[in-house]
């Protein structure tokens, strides 16, 4: 039943993600990738559609796997699993719980968890780089070294440089990946 | 709601100021105080940040039903907008230079969330509970992966979480114990 596997494994993803965004990114990869529903870089692709697309990007993201796995039903499931999580909690703590996030064992756990998530955040990305840039998927694995994404890479970090320089703030995701897109027309 | 939903591109936190303008500024549904707290209460608990935003204002203004309503609201531009771009991604995929630029854009997802775990290390506070579980988890995962060890984040999660309270156990028992000896003391 992909349905009911799409309900649960997003209601898993809703229920573990915290700190929005690119808090879940890693749950989101790990399940998709073992159920074979995207390969690393249809994943990649994706994550920059759900970056430069208004709305959460966890909402995006099981919209599209949805879909693709199962069609307008898949859609429908995956987000509902995906929102529902949330939507019980916050409902939870805004009746009835409110004191709920004062109380000290709760506060230890939430701060507990922020920096594994930091960690997962983190150690994602270096997988990713690992696999995609330096084609290193497996300890054993051959090397196939992408010096063209390396060198995408590198301009992106002297971008990012530069406009924090200049502009003392952080450039926007949506600008970054359009000049990486053009990168990409020229280089590849 | 639906226009939040609307607007808030690259997630969570690029939309509490569209937020705060539309119901504290304009519409005077919450006050600042309470809007603060909504901030915190949404980043502390599970899920996305909007939909927990978009609950909590739906429930503080409407009820069950207000709140079902809001989260609706933010949900369904994006779920149509990516739906119909579902449809159409792959074969979009197969015209010969948007596929080249995607595979620039790949090196650019990942340039974005190594920079988001970097901007949040910086925030986290730099205690030695939080940097050892930091480097733990950063290394066990990286390394579970290389050697394809099946280890969901989940557990990360569940352990980090666990730890957390053996530690604030261990620190409320101390200082028990210690005004108990100063008492003693006495």
């Amino acid at each position: 039943m992909i349905y009911l596997k799409l309900f649960l494994t997003f209601l898993k993803i809703g229920l573990f993600t915290f700190g929005g965004g690119y808090g879940m990114i890693s749950l989101i990869r790990e399940e998709c990738l073992s159920n074979c529903w995207l390969t690393e870089s249809e994943l990649l692709n994706f994550i920059a559609v759900a970056e430069s697309t208004p709305g959460p990007i966890a909402v995006n993201m099981a919209t599209f796997v949805g879909s693709a796995q199962g069609g307008f039903a898949g859609a429908l499931v995956a987000t509902a699993g995906v929102v529902l999580p949330s939507f019980v909690i916050i409902l939870a703590i805004a009746a009835a719980l409110k004191n709920i996030l004062k109380f000290g064992g709760v506060k230890a756990a939430l701060e507990g968890v922020r920096p594994a998530i930091v960690g997962l955040i983190t150690a994602t990305a270096v997988v990713m780089l690992l696999g995609t840039v330096f084609g290193i998927e497996k300890a054993d694995g051959v090397f196939a070294f992408d010096y063209k994404s390396l060198i995408v890479l590198a301009v992106l970090a002297l971008v990012f440089a530069l406009y924090k320089r200049i502009r003392k703030k952080n450039i926007s995701p949506v600008l970054l990946i359009i000049l990486s897109g053009i990168l990409g027309v020229i280089l590849f | 709601m639906l226009k939040i939903g609307l607007f808030t591109f690259g997630g969570g936190y690029a939309m509490i100021a569209l937020l705060e303008n539309e119901f504290v500024v304009k519409k005077k549904w919450l006050d600042s105080e309470e809007f603060m707290d909504m901030v915190a209460i949404s980043e502390s608990t599970p899920g996305p940040i909007a939909v927990n935003a978009a609950t909590y204002i739906g429930y503080k203004t409407g009820k069950v039903f207000g709140s079902v309503v809001s989260t609706l609201g933010v949900c369904i531009p994006s779920f149509v907008i990516i739906y119909l771009i579902s449809l159409f991604f792959n074969r979009f995929l197969e015209i010969e230079w948007v596929g080249k630029a995607f595979k620039g854009i790949q090196a650019c997802v990942i340039f974005l969330i190594l920079s988001a775990g970097i901007k949040m290390f910086v925030k986290l506070p730099k205690t030695p509970f939080n940097i050892i579980l930091l480097s733990a988890t950063v290394c066990c995962t990286v390394l579970f992966s290389l050697f394809a060890v099946d280890f969901s984040s989940v557990f990360y999660i569940l352990i980090s979480a666990v730890l957390g309270v053996a530690v604030y156990l261990v620190r409320f028992l101390s200082v028990k114990n210690k005004e108990r000896d100063g008492k003693k003391k006495k």
